[in-house]
Formats: C-alpha cells, sequence, structure tokens
C-alpha cells in the first residue's frame, strides 16, 4: 500500500506538551484513543451524535470524533483525566459518584467535561441551562435526573 | 445484625469513583503488542443463495493475516445456549450459525472474517472479498410469514417456531357474560438497546495455550459455545468481562467472542475486534414488534369476566430468544388481573428480518402496552375511574394468574397505582392548542430465571488477616450496581467497610460461575449466594470470638471491624484478633456458596401452566402529558415511577434503575423505532434512531414501597427490567386523557397523533 502523507503536529493534552504525527483526515478522537493512549475519550458513534468523546479544546467543549487531529495543533486540549485525580477529584467528579449519576459510566467522561465547559462559564446555571449544556451527550442509563443533580451541586460547591 | 447498617443506606457505588476519574477500562480500550484487527462481512441482502465467495484477492492484501469463511469454522452450526445447563428441548434452543455458507436470511447476516495488521487493510480487505449472490424472495411480515405457501426463512423447517397456549374457563362464556367488550390490535415497533457502549473484544492465546478473550457482555458462560465452535474443551476458552458500558439485552446473545476466538486462533495472534455505531445497529439484536389482538370482556361494575389475546411477535431470521421471550409475554399476557376465562395464543414467527432477542423488559411491556391501553378503554366504556377499575380487578397475593402461577409474595399494585397517580398532583391547565392529560398504568415482570433452567449462582468470599475481605463472583456489571450490591451485602454481614471490600468478577476461570446477568437475576441470585457465603465465614468467626470471650455467639455481632457483646458488656474483640486466631486454629476464613432457584420441569411447553418464575415485581407509572394538537408533539411533563422494590439494597441504586427505566420506557411510547423495509434497517444511527436527550425529559419521580418480602436477600425484588414495564401504556392513556384519541401502534409519533386527530374530526378515514 502506498504510504499516506503525515504531518507533525504538537498539542498540550491536560497541561503536557505531546507530539505525534497524523493523516489529514484522521479525527481528534483517533490519535487521542490509538496513538496517544487517551481511552478515558471514549467512542460512541464517531459520528458527532452521542457527546461520549466529548474533550475541551481551548476551554470549550467538542466532540473529538467531529475535530480533525490538526485542527488540534498547537492547542490546549483537556480529557476527563485533566480534570481531576483520584487524589484530587474535581467537585464535579465527586458529585457524580455521590449522586449516583453513574451507571454503566460510558458517557461520563464525555458527560463530565461537558458540565464543565458549562461551568467554567456559567457559575450559576439553571437545572434547564444544564440540560440545554449536555443535549448533545446521551446517556441511555439514568434517565439524566441524577447526571443534573449532580452538576447542579457541584456547581454549588464550586461557588 | 438487628440494626441494618450498610444495607439501605445510600452509598455510592464501589466502581463510581473510577468511573469518574476515567480509570475503569471498558473492553475497547485495552489492546496488546502485535494485536490484529478483525471484521467482519456481511450481506447486504436479507435472502440470497451464496454461490461463491473468492477470498483469493483479500489474502493477497499485504498486511492480512487471516481470512475465514464458514468452511474454516470447525463447528459453524450448534444450538443457542444461555448459560443454562443443559438443552431444555421443546423448540426453545434455536439454530446458531457462527458464518452464513449456504444462503444469507438476513441483512448483515456474518460471512467472511478478516484480520489484519491494521484496521485500514482489514477494512479494505472486506472489499476485496468477492461473493456472487442470487437474490430469493424473502418474507418480511410475520403474519405473510405464517401462511403455509410463505418463503422458508431457514429450509426445512415451518417459520412459525413456536406456538404457546394459555387456558384458563371457558372464554366463550365469559364474553357471553361481559356487558362490555373491548377489542383492538396492538402494535409495537423493532426497538435498538443503544447501549452507549458498542459490542468489542480482545482476545489472545494466552501462555497455557488458552483462547482468552476480553469482551463486554451480559454473558462470560458463551465461553462454552465457544469453545463448541472451535471443537475445544470447555476449560480451553476463557471469558474476561469487562465492565459493560450498558447492556439492556442487547448483550446476552454472542456477539463479538465467536468471531474474535477463530481469528485468534487461526492467527495465533491477539485480535481486536470493535464494531462501529453502524454495525452495531445493523446487527445485533432488536427488541421484538409484536402484534397483539386483544379483546377484554367486563360487567358494567368494572369486573372483567374475559380476555382473548392473539400474540404475533417477528423473531426475524433466527430464533436465539425468540420463544423464551414469547414465554413471558405468555406469563403476562393478562396483566396482574383477576380474570375468570382467558384464552392466549402466542407466536414467534420466523421472517428475514434483524434478528430480535432479550431487551429489558424481555415481552414484558409489550403485553403491557396492550392489557393496560385495554384496561385504560374499559374504564372509559364503563365511565369509573381508571384507579378504581384496577383495584376491583387487581390480583393479590395468594390468587393466580391466568397461567395458573400462584402469587406467593406481596401484591402492591393498589399501593403503587394510588401513590403514583396521586403524586401526578393536579392536572396542568391546557393553553391554546396545547391540551394536558394524565395517565396511569401498572404491570408486572418476573425476575430470576425461568424455574424449568434450574439457575444456580455461586460466589465465593475470603478474609485476609488484615480483616480485608475479597469477593469472587462470576457476575457481570452491566451498570445496574451488580458488583457494587454484593460488596453492601458483605459488609452488612462481616462488619467491614466498604473501603476494605476488593471484588474480582466476570472471569471464568478465576471466578465461581453466577450466571448471566439477565433476567433481573443477579441481585437475586448471586446476592443469595454470596449472603449464604458471608453467614458462613461470619458463624465461623463468632464461634471463635465466643471461645475467646467465654460468650455465647448469639450475643456478639461483628461490627466496623470489631466483635462486640450486644447484651450490655463492653467487652470487644478487633476482627483482625478473631481473624488471626481462627487461622492459627486452621479454621476455614473463606467460603464458596451455591444458591439454587427453585426448580421446576415442565413436561410440555404448548400449554403454558403453573409456576414459571420465582416471583414478580409490581409497580406503576402514572404520567401528565402536554400534546400540541397543531403538531402531534407529546411532552411528558410528568413521570412518577411507584415500586414495591421489596427491599432497596442501596435506595441511590435503586432509584437509577427507577429512573432510567421510566425514561427507557418514555422512548419507547415516544421515539423510539427501528425501522425496518424489506429487510433493511432504516435507522443505524443516533440521529436517525432517537433516544430521549436531556432536553427531552421530565424529572422522573420515584416513589419505592418496601414490602420485605422478594426473594431476594433481606427480601429484595429485582428491579432493573420491571422499571421499564408500564410506562409506554400510562403515555398513551394520558395522551387520549389529553386529547380524546388513542393511539393502538408504538411510537406516539407526531404523524400518527395528527392522523388520528383528524380521524376523529372525520376529515380522513382510519385505516
Amino acid at each position: 500500500m502506498k504510504r499516506r502523507n503525515t504531518y507533525p503536529i504538537e498539542l498540550m493534552i491536560n497541561g503536557e506538551w505531546k507530539r505525534t504525527e497524523v493523516i489529514a483526515q484522521e479525527t481528534l478522537l483517533h490519535i487521542l484513543r490509538e496513538k496517544l493512549g487517551r481511552t478515558e475519550v471514549k467512542e460512541g458513534c464517531g459520528k458527532g451524535d452521542c457527546g461520549t468523546c466529548t474533550v475541551l479544546l481551548n476551554g470549550k467543549a467538542v466532540n473529538a470524533c467531529l475535530t480533525l487531529a490538526i485542527q488540534a495543533h498547537r492547542q490546549s486540549l483537556v480529557t476527563l483525566k485533566g480534570i481531576g485525580t483520584l487524589e484530587k477529584p474535581h467537585p464535579l467528579q465527586e458529585s457524580f459518584v455521590k449522586h449516583g449519576a453513574i451507571q454503566c459510566g460510558f458517557c461520563t467522561s464525555g458527560m463530565i467535561v461537558a458540565a464543565k465547559a458549562l461551568l467554567d462559564s456559567n457559575p450559576h446555571p439553571t437545572r434547564q441551562e444544564i440540560r440545554e449544556a449536555i443535549s448533545g451527550n446521551l446517556c441511555r442509563c439514568t434517565g439524566y435526573k441524577k447526571i443534573v443533580d449532580a452538576i447542579e451541586m457541584a456547581a454549588e460547591k464550586l461557588r | 445484625m438487628a440494626e441494618l447498617r450498610i444495607i439501605g443506606k445510600l452509598i455510592p457505588r464501589q466502581d463510581a469513583l473510577e468511573k469518574a476519574m476515567g480509570l475503569i477500562q471498558y473492553a475497547a480500550d485495552f489492546s496488546m503488542p502485535g494485536m490484529l484487527y478483525g471484521k467482519v462481512l456481511r450481506s447486504p441482502y436479507a435472502s440470497a443463495r451464496i454461490i461463491s465467495i473468492d477470498t483469493s484477492a483479500a489474502e493477497r492484501l499485504p498486511g492480512v493475516r487471516t481470512v475465514l469463511t464458514a468452511r474454516d469454522v470447525p463447528q459453524n452450526e450448534s444450538v443457542t445456549r444461555f448459560g443454562q445447563t443443559h438443552a431444555v428441548g421443546g423448540g426453545f434452543e434455536g439454530l446458531y450459525r457462527v458464518l452464513a455458507d449456504k444462503k444469507v436470511h438476513y441483512m448483515g447476516e456474518p460471512i467472511a472474517l478478516v484480520a489484519g495488521e491494521t484496521e485500514a487493510i482489514s477494512e479494505t480487505a472486506l472489499d476485496l472479498i468477492r461473493v456472487k449472490y442470487e437474490p430469493l424472495p424473502g418474507v418480511f411480515d410475520p403474519i405473510e410469514s405464517m401462511k403455509p405457501d410463505a418463503p422458508q426463512v431457514e429450509e426445512g423447517r415451518s417459520n412459525v417456531i413456536t406456538h404457546f397456549k394459555v387456558r384458563k374457563g371457558e372464554v366463550e362464556k365469559g364474553f357471553f357474560e361481559a356487558e362490555v367488550i373491548i377489542e383492538n390490535t396492538y402494535r409495537v415497533p423493532f426497538v435498538d438497546h443503544a447501549y452507549l457502549e458498542p459490542e468489542s473484544g480482545l482476545a489472545w492465546i494466552d501462555e497455557n495455550g488458552v483462547i482468552t478473550i476480553r469482551v463486554s457482555t451480559q454473558v462470560i458462560e458463551h465461553f462454552r459455545g465457544v469453545a463448541d465452535v472451535l471443537g475445544l474443551p470447555h476449560n480451553q476458552v476463557r471469558v474476561i468481562g469487562t465492565y459493560v458500558g450498558g447492556g439492556f439485552g442487547g448483550k446476552e446473545d454472542i456477539t463479538v467472542e465467536g468471531f474474535l476466538a477463530l481469528l485468534t486462533y487461526k492467527t495465533g495472534r491477539p485480535v481486536k475486534l470493535t464494531y462501529t455505531r453502524e454495525e452495531s445497529i445493523l446487527c445485533h439484536s432488536k427488541r421484538h414488534p409484536y402484534i397483539m389482538i386483544y379483546k377484554t370482556g367486563a360487567r358494567r361494575d368494572g369486573r372483567l369476566t374475559a380476555m382473548e389475546a392473539k400474540l404475533v411477535s417477528d423473531a426475524g431470521a433466527y430464533v436465539f430468544l425468540s420463544p423464551w421471550v414469547l414465554l413471558y409475554s405468555m406469563v403476562d399476557a393478562a396483566g396482574p388481573y383477576r380474570i375468570p376465562h382467558v384464552r392466549v395464543d402466542g407466536y414467534t414467527v420466523l421472517t428475514n428480518n434483524i434478528f430480535t432477542s432479550a431487551n429489558r423488559g424481555f415481552g414484558a411491556p409489550q403485553v403491557c402496552f396492550a392489557y393496560e391501553s385495554q384496561i385504560d378503554e374499559l374504564a372509559k366504556r364503563l365511565g369509573i375511574d381508571p384507579l378504581k377499575i384496577r383495584n376491583i380487578n387487581f390480583l393479590e397475593k395468594g390468587e393466580s394468574l391466568a397461567s395458573g402461577q400462584v402469587l406467593e409474595h406481596h401484591v402492591a399494585l393498589k399501593e403503587t397505582t394510588k401513590k403514583a397517580f396521586h403524586a401526578l398532583g393536579e392536572k396542568t391547565v391546557p393553553q391554546g392548542n396545547v391540551k394536558t392529560g394524565q395517565g396511569i398504568a401498572s404491570g408486572m415482570t418476573s425476575y430470576g430465571r425461568m424455574i424449568f433452567l434450574h439457575d444456580t449462582s455461586r460466589s465465593h468470599i475470603s478474609i485476609e488477616m488484615d480483616g480485608s475481605v475479597t469477593i469472587r463472583a462470576g457476575i457481570q456489571d452491566i451498570g445496574g450496581g451488580q458488583a457494587s450490591s454484593l460488596c453492601q451485602i458483605v459488609a452488612e454481614v462481616l462488619g467491614v467497610p466498604l473501603k476494605d471490600i476488593k471484588i474480582y468478577i466476570a472471569d471464568t476461570a478465576l471466578t465461581p460461575h453466577a450466571g448471566t446477568t439477565t433476567a433481573t437475576r443477579q441481585l437475586y441470585m448471586s446476592g443469595n449466594a454470596t449472603l449464604m457465603a458471608a453467614q458462613e465465614i461470619r458463624k465461623t468467626l463468632l464461634r471463635k470470638a465466643g471461645e475467646m470471650m467465654r460468650t455465647d455467639p448469639q450475643r456478639l455481632d461483628l461490627v466496623d471491624r470489631e466483635v462486640i457483646d450486644t447484651e450490655g458488656s463492653e467487652k470487644s474483640l478487633s476482627l483482625t484478633e478473631v481473624v488471626k486466631a481462627c487461622a492459627s486454629d486452621g479454621l476455614p476464613l473463606y467460603n464458596v456458596a451455591l444458591f439454587k432457584a427453585p426448580f421446576r420441569d415442565l413436561t410440555q411447553y404448548e400449554r403454558i401452566e403453573g409456576t414459571v418464575f420465582p416471583d414478580f415485581t409490581f409497580g406503576s407509572h402514572a404520567v401528565e402529558v402536554a400534546v400540541d394538537v397543531e403538531t402531534g408533539k407529546v411532552q411528558v411533563l410528568k413521570l412518577i415511577s411507584c415500586y414495591d422494590v421489596g427491599k432497596a439494597i442501596n435506595p441511590l441504586s435503586v432509584e437509577g434503575q427507577l429512573e432510567g427505566g421510566a425514561i427507557y420506557g418514555m422512548g419507547y411510547a415516544l421515539t423510539e423505532e427501528v425501522i425496518v423495509e424489506k429487510g433493511e434497517v432504516k435507522t443505524p444511527s443516533l440521529s436517525e434512531y432517537l433516544l430521549p436527550t436531556s432536553m427531552d425529559v421530565p424529572e422522573v419521580q420515584t416513589i419505592l414501597i418496601e414490602s420485605g418480602d422478594g426473594v431476594g436477600p433481606f427480601g429484595a425484588k429485582g428491579v432493573g427490567e420491571p422499571s421499564v414495564c408500564s410506562v409506554a401504556p400510562a403515555i398513551s392513556n394520558a395522551v387520549y386523557d389529553a386529547i380524546g384519541v388513542r393511539i393502538y401502534d408504538l411510537p406516539l409519533t407526531p404523524e400518527k397523533i395528527v392522523k388520528a386527530l383528524k380521524a376523529k374530526k372525520g376529515k380522513i378515514k382510519i385505516d
């Protein structure tokens, strides 16, 4: 097979600069999971319908599956693992645990990242604003109520 | 253990923190050095003869390590098994064919497998496999399929797989006695599980030569079926289950395991196979569409006299769990009602559609939509309050279902109906085109497997020198808190904090077999096994502590890593002292317990009679909707879920199940339909197959009743599947209350509502 052209890119993931080679049409999701070991970013559909691959690109929530890797060149990226650690969990992570907002957990990564983007720009969201912020993130297990509870409570704690 | 300290408390699940931090790895997150990528070639025809398959061009592609077709599979055909100890017979087991050979029977049927060095190489190889087909006539409508001259889906067998009967009394007599009779035909669609994690697995051959498959599954005990496919002894295949990113019945059948085992066996290399979302929707099982013809008779005072039902379910092209699902529907068909005369005939039928199998509720939600619509219609016709007509007819403990099974445990329906409906409060005032309405529906769903399956579960518990505890149980955790519940039970019985408990799950080589995570059975089965094992260790510890403290062990309790005297004295011992003393005496600090469900063999399978299930969970949904009569759009404003859960082991988890189940049911009622036309799935993405989003859902309110009369540990009942049961009819009944028209086909789309409203006004005649 003919070798396809690759381009070197560098991007900051969770505060650390990383370099990798990408092909032009490769998605950010693909390089995160397959080349950079960031499997905390989930793939639920690969076409922007489910939100499981949500990451922060320069602070804004995006679907990594709809973002070309090359667009992330010299940009800052935050995944679920960049939001908090076991030693120092983010209030959103603690709140998701405490309020039963996690069942199978597959949507959790994208959900918490989407919630982080919301709270960064709006520290006092109403429940309706929370619903809007996570409307691109599907959850099949919880019925969303406990997720909205968790985000609301985390917002309160962060204020 | 007079007072419960951990059971019944709102506690975060043991796996929640790791999930919140992104530390739990799901099946697709694993990889191995030297790993190949598997891909599956699937049929583009719903019905065709395979003339030839030429794999040579694919094999020549650099980087391709193997291409397999049916002739490479040691045992390509066997029967479908779901962890049962033996084949039940009676038509329950269907054909399991790994790869199509002579014919394809549905669009998406697997034909060939590829393993290549990269995903792109394997995908390219699929395009290079040349299959010559001769298209054949297919059958896509179950009613057509039942006709004698219909094309046979599986050559040499009738398309009608199963005909079950329920007979009680003389239904003609019952209808003669009736003063009002309601008769309607109800239809429910194909439904996708739409778990957010597509099917995935990784297989390799371990250092002992064992084929090892790490996979997202509800049934690790498919390892036996996989070994049969390879022609290997069962102990040469090991399945390790990952935490599952949603199951809902869709990961109950074999998904990628057989393919992975074949590819790794043939190449000797690790192989990974993950479905795309499209492949997942096109190729895994669906909830059965049903056509349900119901006729119900009642006296003027509301007492039911007779019910007659004919159920036809579309099994798709392979049997899988269709007869079992139909059996559930048969037992539940007349609902939780006292009806003197009942006749139900159920058929499940092969077609050239995508195959259907387990989906949360397993045949119960389909019939609940029909019987709860019928009861509501009777109430309207008789001018009786919908709650009252139900209360007049609800079965009570000690009475029998139409099939003859005696309800031996508490039936809370009067309570759940009342509480759910009252929680709705005042109806929202309608505004302009937006009409509001309220509806109620109740239902029953079994938990635990059919008793003729001889279901068992095992759990192993051991306590270490420092007082920490290890549980080993072959359960699969699909997000329902299956593992967490076992930890809570052990923490309660052994008086250790949850943080001191480590649980290992889902490994056919290293954890005792605990059966499937299906049929809402894990809390019941493995919960009881775990309780038994923990109680044995507790006995050993307290007996030893009694000796050490010179006290009657009956007076002692284990609390927070201490043995205490419950009758006053200040004496206590640390748990570790007792554990060490037991160890030096050579007393067992471990136990493996086996829990057996009640067994009963059926003597025949045509007529469904007597006890089939260990117990049922009863509950109700109450709904308020707003219906826009211009657009036909239904908005659910309030949704109340009230269930007798027996005992809530973890109320946070139970609420989560009831909330999620209610929204799962709401999707069934309003938006979810896998559209299948001439065997082709027309909705293969999550932008075409519409799940409820955070913007569509009401704030589900849950009300838990704890009768303590379940057959699970501490009197618990199962709620995972039951939580879905009566949502759709409650919504449909509320829509009727709002706009005065009844829709008989799910989902209640705006188109159907507008059409029904126009028909009511007499503008068009509905066909």
